[in-house]
Formats: C-alpha cells, sequence, structure tokens
C-alpha cells in the first residue's frame, strides 16, 4: 500500500523535493533540531557559521532542510536561501524570556519577503524541558502569530533533547505541504 | 570530466584546453554568458552532472586571469554554497576549487564555514576531505579556526595522506596570520615528516618556517632530518636549502653542516646531488676544497641524456670555474664535447667555460668554433660569450688583434641593442687595457660608426674617439668618420660629433683650423643642442688661443672635459636647490659638488661593473623562505664595505643639510648590527670619523608590515672608556677635550614603514682632534602607529594624524651595545711603508722610538686565533701575508701597518708565542710620527 502512495507522491510532485528552512534566533536549537529528525539522537554541537543542508524521509516524502545560523552576522543572509522554500521550521528557545522580541522582529521581517510569501510556517516553542519554559500560548502570543494573514501556520511545542513534540509538527509539516501543492 | 584529485583537476583542465583548443565548450567562453548559467545551481534537486560542467567553466575563466566583480563573485558563491546538499562527490570537489577561488573577491564567504567543517569531520574515506581543509583556511580567519583548532590537529595526523599533505599546506598559508596556533602543532607535524610523498616536504617546509627565527633550531631540525630516509626527492631539496640558509652566515671555517651538504652529492637522485652541488657554489667565499666534489658531481652528469639537466650542470660548472678556475681545468675535455652539442644554449656555457679554463694556445681554435656557431644562438647567449671573450682577453692581451677582429666582425653582423652594446664595451674594456690595441680598437669601432642603427651606441663610441682620438698618432684621420656622422646623422649624434670635433681641434694645435672650419659649418644646423655645441666649442677655442694664463687653461679644461662632477650629488644637490624658496633667488653654486677626473671616473665604472658581475652569483636560493627578499645583514657588509664605501657614505652625508658642514669623512667603520637579523626592527650602524665630529649613521628596517614608526632615534648612554693616564702623558689638554665629547645633534627618521630602510644620524661633537674610547648603550625610541597593512598606508596615516595620536604610542626598543675602539680611528693602508723594499726596511727606518707592551692572552689558543683577534682590534693592515699562520706553528709575528685618522703612518709588529694551555703571550710594538699614536696602538689590545 505503502508503495502505492509513494508513486501517487510521485506523481503527484514528480521527483521533487520538499524544501525547507530552519529559521530562529542563535541558541535556539535550529541544529539540534535537524540532526534529532535526521538521525534521531541529540548531538553535540557548536555555534553554526553559516549553514547546515541535510536530506530526509518522512513518510516517503524527501525533505531537503537547511539549517541556517542564527547569529546576528548571519542573519542577513537567510535571504539568499529563500527561493523555492516550501516551509519554514521557525524555532524559538521558550526559556529565553529576554530575546523573545528579538525572535518576534527577526520573524515578522522574514515573513514580508515576497519569496516567501507562499510557504508554510511551524513554530516550534522549543526547550519544553527546561524550568520556566513558556507555553506555546504564551509564545505565540509574544510572537503576534494572531496578526498573521495569508499563511498557513501554526505553533508547537517541542523539545528537541527528549524528542517531545517533533513527530506531531513534521505530520502537520507533511499535511501542510501536500495540501498546497 | 572526472576529476581525480584538488590538484590533479588543474592539470586536466590544463590538458583538455590543449585537446580541445578548437571547437571546444571551454573555447572563448563569456563571463556573463557562464554567470547566467550558473542558474542552474539554484535548481532542485541538483543536477550534479551540469552543475559541475558549468562550475568548471567558471574555474577555467578564473584560470584564464578573467576577474569577477565583488558583487557577481558574491552572488555567484551563494548559489555555489546550495550545491552543499548534493552528496556527489566530484560536484563537491568542483565546489572546493570555486570556493577557494573565490574566497579573495566574494564578501561572507564565512558562509559555508559550517558546511566545510562537516565535510573535514565526517568520519569516513569520503575523497572531498583534503579540499575541504584546503578551502576551511581560505574562507575563515584564524580567530574563527580557533574554535576548529582540533580539526586541523587531526587532520595533520591523519591516516589519508592526501589530507596530511591539505593540512600541511593550509598550516603553511595559516602561518603567516596564526603563528602561535601552528607552532601548537609542532609535533603532529613533526610527525608528517615520516610520511610518504609530497608530505614530507610540506611538513619539513613548515618546519622550518616554524623555526625560522630560531638558528639552533634549525640546525638540530637539519641535523635531524638528515638520518632520515624521504621517499620524495624534494624533501632533501628543502633541506639543502634550509642547511644552505644556515651556511649562508657562517665563514668558511664555521660550516658545521658542511660534511650534511656533501652528503647530498652521493645521493642517487640527480635533482638531489644537483640541488646540494647548486648550494655549495652559491656559499659564501666558498673554498675550492669545498667545491671539488660539487665539481666532481657536476661533471658526471654532464654526460647525462637529458638536455636540462645538463644545461643547469654546465651552468654551475661554468659559475665555479669563475669561482676556481682551477678545479674545472681538469675536466676540458669533458666539457669541449659539449661544444658540439645540438642544443645551443649548452653549447654555449661549454664554450664560455671553456674559454674561461682554456690556456693561450687553445684559444685560436676555441674561437674558430665560436665564430662557427654565432649565428645559431640567440641574442642573450651571444652577449654571454662577448663577456666570456672580454675577460679572456684582458687574461691573453697577446690574444688581443685576433679578438677584437673577432668582435669587429661581431659588430658587422645583425644583433639588438644588449648585443651590440656587449660587443663595443668589451672593445673599450680592450682598449683601455691593452695599450698596443688602441689603434685597431680606434679603427673598427670607426667602422662600427659608418653603419650603426643605434644612437646612444654611436654618442658613446664618439665620445670615446673625442677624449682618445687626439691622442693617437695620426688624429686627422679620425676627423673624416666624425664629420661624415654630422653630415648623416640624427641630432644627438651629431651633438657627440661637435663635442668630438672640439676636442680635436683643442688637442692637436696643426687642425686647429681646419676643425674650425667643420665646426663653422655647424653654426647652420637646424637643431639647437648641434648649434650650441658648436657655438660654445668655438668661443672656447677662441679664448683658449688669445688669452694667456688662467682664462686659456680653464678653456682648455673645459674643452677637454678633465672633470666630471658626480652626477648623484649634483642631481640632489639642484633638486634642493629648486625645492628650497629661498635659495631661488641666489644662482646655484657648484662648489659644494664633488668632482671626479677622468681616471676616478674609470675606477668606479670598472668597479661598478666588478660588483655587478660578483652579484650574478647564482643567487642563494636559500633565502626562498624570506618572504621579503631582504638580504641577510652580510649581504649588506659587502655591498658597502667594498673600496667604494667610504665614498657613498660622504655622499649619503652630504645630501643631509645638517650634516653637509661637518666636512670630509676621515675613516669610516664596517657596519655592525645592532639586533639579530630576523627581529622587529634591523638596525645597522656605521661609525665616521670626521674632523670634529663622530658620527653615528643607523640605519634601520622595519620588518612588521603592520605599524610604521615616526620619528625614530637612537637614544645612546656613553661611558667613556679613555686610559686617562696615557692621555694626561700624551697631551694634557686631551683630557679636557675629552670632557667635551658630548652629543651635538640627531637628525631622526621622520616615518619609517615597513620593509624600507631608513637612515638616522647622531653626531657627537670631537673637540681638539681628540680620541674618545666609549661603550654606548643603545635603544630604538620611536613612536609607533599600527596600521592595517591590506589598507592604503597614507590615508590611515592621514587619519590617524587627524585623531591626534589616538592609536600610535611612544616605544623603545632595546639594541645592543656599541663602542668606539682605536681601530675607527686607524685606517688600514699597507702604502705607508711607501718605497721601503719590506716591512723590516720600513721600521728600522722609521726614525721614532717605539712603544711596546706585553700581554698575555689567556682566552686564545693559537697563533691564527689570535691574529684574528687582534687585526681588528688594531684597525691597521697586515702586511708581506703575515696574517695567515703557518700551521702547527707556536711562534708568529704579525707585521702591520696603516695610518691614523690625521694621516700619521704607523707601523706596528706583534710577536706572538703560543703554549699549550697557557693562552698565547704577545708582545706589541709600534712606531710613529706622532709618538701617543704609537702609545695608543699598544695599549689597544683589550
Amino acid at each position: 500500500m505503502g508503495n502505492l502512495f509513494s508513486r501517487v507522491f510521485q506523481r503527484l510532485w514528480g521527483n521533487k523535493e520538499v524544501r525547507i528552512l530552519i529559521l530562529g534566533l542563535d541558541g535556539a536549537g535550529k541544529t539540534t533540531i535537524l540532526y534529532r529528525l535526521q538521525l534521531g539522537e541529540v548531538v553535540n554541537t557548536i555555534p553554526t557559521i553559516g549553514f547546515n543542508v541535510e536530506t530526509l524521509t518522512y513518510q516517503n516524502i524527501k525533505f531537503q532542510v537547511w539549517d541556517l545560523g542564527g547569529q546576528t552576522s548571519i542573519r542577513p543572509y537567510w535571504r539568499c536561501y529563500y527561493t523555492n522554500t516550501d516551509a519554514i521550521i521557525y524555532v524559538v528557545d521558550s526559556a529565553d524570556h529576554q530575546r523573545l522580541s528579538t525572535s518576534q522582529q527577526e520573524l515578522h521581517e522574514m515573513l514580508e519577503e515576497e519569496e516567501i510569501k507562499n510557504a508554510a510556517l511551524l513554530v516550534l516553542a522549543n526547550k519544553q524541558d527546561m524550568d520556566g519554559a513558556m507555553t506555546p500560548a504564551e509564545v505565540s502570543e509574544a510572537l503576534g502569530l494572531a496578526t498573521l494573514r495569508d499563511r498557513q501556520w501554526t505553533i508547537f511545542k517541542c523539545s528537541a533533547k527528549t524528542g517531545e513534540g517533533l513527530t506531531e509538527s513534521l505530520d502537520w509539516l507533511v499535511n501542510a505541504v501536500t495540501v498546497s501543492k | 570530466m572526472i576529476f581525480i584529485r584538488c590538484d590533479g583537476c588543474v592539470q586536466s583542465l590544463a590538458k583538455k584546453d590543449e585537446d580541445m583548443a578548437e571547437g571546444s565548450m571551454f573555447y572563448h567562453l563569456d563571463k556573463t554568458t557562464v554567470l547566467q548559467e550558473a542558474r542552474i545551481f539554484n535548481v532542485s534537486p541538483i543536477r550534479a552532472r551540469d552543475c559541475r560542467l558549468v562550475l568548471t567553466k567558471i574555474a577555467y575563466l578564473t584560470y584564464q586571469s578573467e576577474t569577477f566583480g565583488t558583487k557577481e563573485a558574491t552572488e555567484c558563491f551563494f548559489s555555489v554554497t546550495k550545491l552543499f546538499q548534493s552528496q556527489d562527490a566530484a560536484l563537491r570537489q568542483m565546489v572546493y576549487l570555486i570556493i577557494k577561488e573565490f574566497s579573495q573577491v566574494a564578501e561572507d564567504v564565512i558562509m559555508a564555514t559550517s558546511s566545510v567543517t562537516k565535510d573535514i569531520t565526517a568520519n569516513s574515506d569520503l575523497i572531498y576531505r583534503a579540499n575541504a581543509i584546503r578551502a576551511l583556511v581560505k574562507i575563515t580567519d584564524p580567530s574563527i579556526l580557533q574554535g576548529n583548532e582540533r580539526l586541523m590537529k587531526q587532520a595533520l595526523v591523519d591516516k589519508n595522506y592526501a589530507v596530511v599533505k591539505a593540512a600541511l599546506v593550509s598550516c603553511i598559508h595559516l602561518f603567516a596570520s596564526a603563528k602561535d596556533m601552528v607552532k601548537r602543532w609542532a609535533s603532529e607535524i613533526q610527525a608528517a615528516l615520516s610520511k610518504p610523498g609530497i608530505a614530507s616536504y610540506h611538513a619539513l617546509g613548515l618546519m622550518y618556517l616554524i623555526r625560522q627565527n630560531d638558528k639552533m633550531a634549525i640546525i638540530k631540525m637539519a641535523t635531524a632530518a638528515s638520518r632520515v630516509v624521504f621517499r620524495n626527492p624534494h624533501t632533501y631539496i628543502v633541506l639543502i636549502r634550509t642547511t644552505c640558509r644556515i651556511m649562508d652566515d657562517e665563514t668558511p671555517d664555521q660550516r658545521s653542516l658542511m660534511p650534511l651538504l656533501q652528503n647530498f652529492l652521493k645521493h642517487k637522485d640527480y635533482i638531489v646531488v644537483f640541488e646540494a652541488a647548486r648550494a655549495i657554489t652559491g656559499l659564501r667565499n666558498v673554498t675550492a676544497e669545498e667545491l671539488r666534489y660539487a665539481t666532481h658531481a657536476l661533471v658526471t652528469m654532464l654526460s647525462n641524456h637529458r638536455p636540462t639537466l645538463v644545461f643547469a650542470a654546465i651552468r654551475l660548472l661554468n659559475r665555479i670555474a669563475h669561482l676556481h678556475r682551477s678545479l674545472v681545468v681538469q675536466f676540458t675535455p669533458e666539457l669541449e664535447a659539449r661544444i658540439n652539442d645540438p642544443n645551443r644554449n649548452i653549447a654555449t656555457f661549454a664554450i664560455t667555460t671553456v674559454l674561461k679554463t682554456g690556456n693561450e694556445a687553445s684559444v685560436d681554435t676555441l674561437m674558430k668554433q665560436i665564430a662557427s656557431f654565432m649565428g645559431d644562438i640567440s641574442d642573450e647567449f651571444k652577449v654571454v660569450i662577448i663577456d666570456a671573450i672580454r675577460s679572456l682577453c684582458l687574461k691573453f692581451p697577446a690574444k688581443q688583434s685576433m679578438m677584437l677582429n673577432f668582435l669587429a666582425n661581431v659588430l658587422r653582423d645583425e644583433g639588438g641593442y644588449e648585443y651590440k652594446r656587449a660587443t663595443i664595451e668589451a672593445i673599450f674594456d680592450i682598449f683601455y687595457s691593452v695599450p698596443s690595441s688602441r689603434e685597431t680598437a680606434l679603427s673598427h669601432l670607426c667602422e662600427f660608426i659608418e653603419d650603426c642603427e643605434f644612437t646612444r651606441l654611436a654618442v658613446r663610441v664618439l665620445y670615446l674617439l673625442g677624449t682618445e682620438g687626439p691622442k693617437c698618432a695620426t688624429p686627422s684621420k679620425y676627423i673624416r668618420y666624425i664629420y661624415n656622422r654630422l653630415i648623416l646623422e640624427n641630432a644627438p649624434v651629431r651633438s657627440a660629433a661637435v663635442t668630438a670635433l672640439g676636442r680635436f681641434a683643442a688637442d692637436v694645435a696643426e687642425l686647429r683650423p681646419r676643425i674650425r672650419i667643420l665646426l663653422e659649418r655647424c653654426l647652420d644646423d637646424n637643431d639647437d643642442e648641434v648649434r650650441d655645441r658648436a657655438t660654445l666649442s668655438l668661443r672656447l677655442l677662441d679664448i683658449a688661443a688669445a688669452a694667456d694664463g688662467e682664462a686659456a687653461s680653464a678653456a682648455a679644461s673645459l674643452l677637454l672635459n678633465e672633470n666630471t662632477y658626480v652626477w648623484p650629488v649634483l642631481e640632489a644637490q639642484l633638486y634642493t636647490h629648486l625645492q628650497d624658496a629661498g635659495t631661488a633667488a641666489v644662482p646655484f653654486s657648484d662648489a659644494h659638488v664633488p668632482r671626479l677626473t677622468k681616471t676616478e671616473q674609470h675606477d668606479h665604472a670598472m668597479h661598478a661593473r666588478a660588483q655587478r658581475e660578483g652579484r650574478l652569483a647564482l643567487s642563494p636560493t636559500a633565502h626562498k623562505f624570506d618572504a621579503h627578499g631582504r638580504p641577510s645583514p652580510s649581504d649588506h657588509r659587502t655591498a658597502v664595505g667594498g673600496t667604494g664605501g667610504l665614498h657613498d657614505y660622504q655622499q649619503e652625508l652630504s645630501l643631509v643639510p645638517a650634516l653637509a658642514p661637518l666636512g670630509k669623512i676621515l675613516h669610516s667603520s664596517a657596519p655592525a648590527a645592532l639586533t639579530e637579523s630576523e627581529t622587529e626592527y634591523v638596525v645597522h650602524c656605521v661609525k665616521h670619523v670626521m674632523p670634529a665630529h663622530v658620527v653615528f649613521q643607523y640605519t634601520c628596517r622595519n620588518t612588521l608590515n603592520d605599524s610604521v614608526l615616526m620619528n625614530v632615534s637612537v637614544q645612546m648612554r656613553m661611558q667613556l672608556l679613555n686610559d686617562m693616564e696615557l692621555e694626561a702623558e700624551a697631551d694634557p689638554g686631551a683630557v679636557a677635550a675629552l670632557a667635551g665629547f658630548a652629543p651635538a645633534f640627531v637628525v631622526p627618521i621622520p616615518q619609517l614603514r615597513y620593509d624600507t630602510p631608513e637612515t638616522m644620524w647622531v653626531v657627537y661633537h670631537r673637540p681638539n682632534h681628540c680620541v674618545p674610547l666609549a661603550s654606548f648603550q643603545c635603544a630604538l625610541h620611536f613612536h609607533v602607529y599600527d596600521v592595517d597593512p591590506n589598507e592604503d598606508l597614507d590615508a590611515q596615516l592621514a587619519d590617524a594624524a587627524e585623531e591626534t595620536g589616538d592609536r600610535g604610542y611612544e616605544d623603545e626598543y632595546e639594541l645592543e651595545g656599541l663602542e668606539i675602539v682605536l681601530a675607527d680611528f686607524m685606517v688600514p693602508d699597507g702604502r705607508v711603508m711607501g718605497t721601503a723594499p719590506s716591512f723590516e726596511a720600513a721600521w728600522h727606518a722609521a726614525a721614532a722610538e717605539d712603544a711596546r707592551e706585553t700581554y698575555n692572552l689567556t682566552a686564545v689558543a693559537t697563533c691564527a686565533s689570535a691574529v684574528k683577534s687582534i687585526v681588528p682590534m688594531l684597525g691597521l693592515a697586515p702586511v708581506q701575508g703575515s696574517d695567515v699562520v703557518a700551521a702547527g706553528k707556536n711562534t708568529h709575528t704579525l707585521l702591520l701597518a696603516g695610518r691614523f685618522v690625521d694621516g700619521t703612518p704607523c707601523l706596528a709588529q706583534v710577536r706572538m708565542v703560543s703554549e699549550e694551555g697557557a693562552g698565547v703571550t704577545i708582545q706589541v710594538m709600534a712606531k710613529s710620527p706622532n709618538p701617543t699614536v704609537a702609545l695608543r696602538v699598544v695599549n689597544a689590545i683589550q
């Protein structure tokens, strides 16, 4: 049956992979999430200077995931990688109350871009395993997600460390991109 | 289209270019089109093959020196980074090549860092790990790399040798910006030495870089490395060059590493043997003994089937023949065999070498052989041959007529300027040094100018005719040749011809009326210069004829051009005269411009030439690692310490307004290094004794490219060392005069930039001609500005000036101590013995009482080493070869002669006896018309 589905999918999209960007401030956990998704384990990461790109397959869909560094100096280059993006995973450090407003600014600035106006947005309220982590509702409020118009979006709570919430969010993503196609 | 390794790529590209030169896709590539094609990088999924092709095209363009603008390069770079999503190995290698190419042009190349690092850490046999390492160093700066230090360290000991190699090369690149980091990896680098292939070559080079400022460490490294067996001959070459670099600073008897170098002559690989031979030949003051095996080895190479090797060997043998002729003489048959070599370049060197070694009898045959193949070789080699013939002619004056005929034939042949110039210079030299050849030489030259297409050469010949023609037996015969020029040639030649005619008229009375007629005709010439010169000559002739006495002789000497100015000084003074508004109203006076007579001028020319030829020595290749190409201090010494040295200093001083009035330099010391040669600042000092001053001339060089020093001066703290008792005895006033030995003024360096040596002066008063012996502690004082070497220096300095010294700070740099010793006041001069047949005769003839003093030198063991230390202390010239002590002798007498700075002659003899274990006992005796001088000499031993 799975075989049949995959053929159907392939017919639907040709051989095209789904292109996903993982963005967010530095230290939000983007690289950890990427490798948690790809390898299923927590790896030791160093601050990403530049980007990491990996291909992973979920539910027979090939995802090409770009994890871009979140440091202030690197954020301006995010735009170089917007073309043909199907979905954006925006990672927020739920325990970092202070920089939430910065995160909000960056998010809205990014969403202005013409090239990604059709991309689905998945916000991950990461680091739920930590004390003092905000709930998804609080994060959503702080990021002003409710104000978004003409965009397919959602927010999930997750923890890259424990793996909590990642599967659910990916399911949503699969659904979002298949529907939009 | 399959690239195996990064460096293989370039090769295969080049090959491709040859193979597909016409109609290929790389032919007539257009940058804009290629950049359009580069959009394919953004397509998903990646089409690896197509992308690779486009990358190759970009690479091809960059290798063709096509330049990319920052914007387009950056754009392209970001598209290229998207290719990291593909795992295609061949594509990734191409990506790395392009990243490396763009790393200098594109902005924000740092964006590739994470991806590159990931490739390096990938724990697999990925082929592109080596490429990744090479790219990493290009795109990051050391501060970021610090985080990845472990990466590099691991790469250095990786089991894949391509990775090791890439890491080593990257370290070499990195060394310039992150010395300390690379130094921390020393043990990993050392381990790479034992890797096969080219890795050992890179490792050794890097090890040298790390140690380059520490001579002992290099010696240790070289000795250790010489015990390792390398499979790669290039490693040996680095080792040889390293060794050679150390030996460069050593005198022949100190060369501890010589056996090591000689050992390489027995190596099985020709390239190593050749490098060793070349290194030995390039050593300073290399002795015949040291060269013996090298010569043998090179001669063996002559029978090799590879022309390049034969050429290299014979070129070196030619050099050896120049240094130590006797070594090569015995191999004349082998060399002669190469004269008929089908490769004319080899033949040229063979013949010039044989010319150097040959004896008088063989010259005729050689000359015939040369004549037969002169037509086959290029001008460049013809010049080599002409030079060889010139020196041959000076060696065997008897052969001059044959040589002159040969040279005359050469002049008739077709040839370029350099070739003709070498030929007429050879004839000039023969003319000056072999008097019997003069008439023939002049007539050959006359014939040459009859049909000479080079104005400059014609002018030179006319000048020679003008000065030397009148002295010949029949001057009248040259007039026709000169007059022909007046009719047929262009203005500069005509001007020279007019001057030449003027000289004939001045010198030869019987020709004068007729020449006047010729000169009068020139008054109608259509060129100003020609008319002016003709008028001047005629006018001077009138004065010389009419008036008598001073005016007449002045006019004659002006016509004959007996004296010339020292041109650089004249030029400099004229320049300052014009620059200074205050003096503009005053006519320029030539009173302070030194003049040279004809003979002095000629001597200078010969000297300069000899120096030039001396420098033609194969440049010591060991300097390779010296990134700035700065000469070692010993180079400096030979360059300024030659016989022309005194004159050069005088000239330098006369160019500084504050120093010009100090007068004539009585004596200059040899330059002394006040720093190690590889430190931040390199300083040399020369001491000049002037009539009433002592001048310290400091030459400073800033070796830091990120700083500019302002207002640099040397601060000197003095301590007098004079023997007051002795001074009081000599002249009661002298002690008082010594108190007057004090600083007068300093001429600082306003601005010392990176690698541009500048000079500063410290002047001390020297009242009453006293002889102050003193020691000084010296320190360099300056104001430092830190600058960015990559940006425009002037702009940065202007910025700094606006900020009023915000970025600069005062600093001091300790120099080595300096002493004024008696030798600074003594001029070594063997000629003071005058006409006396021997030193003994001169000694006995000298009326003065001798002063004596006895010393026991415990620190020296042999007479030979005693001689070595005494000669520089006294500053007198050893005569009658007495500075050579026969081996094994325990008694010796050293004979010395010279002058005190005021011209008082002085003779000295030093008798010495050496005793096993007790050092050397010496007795110094000195005689001088001025007893104080003699006393000073005997007291000068320290």
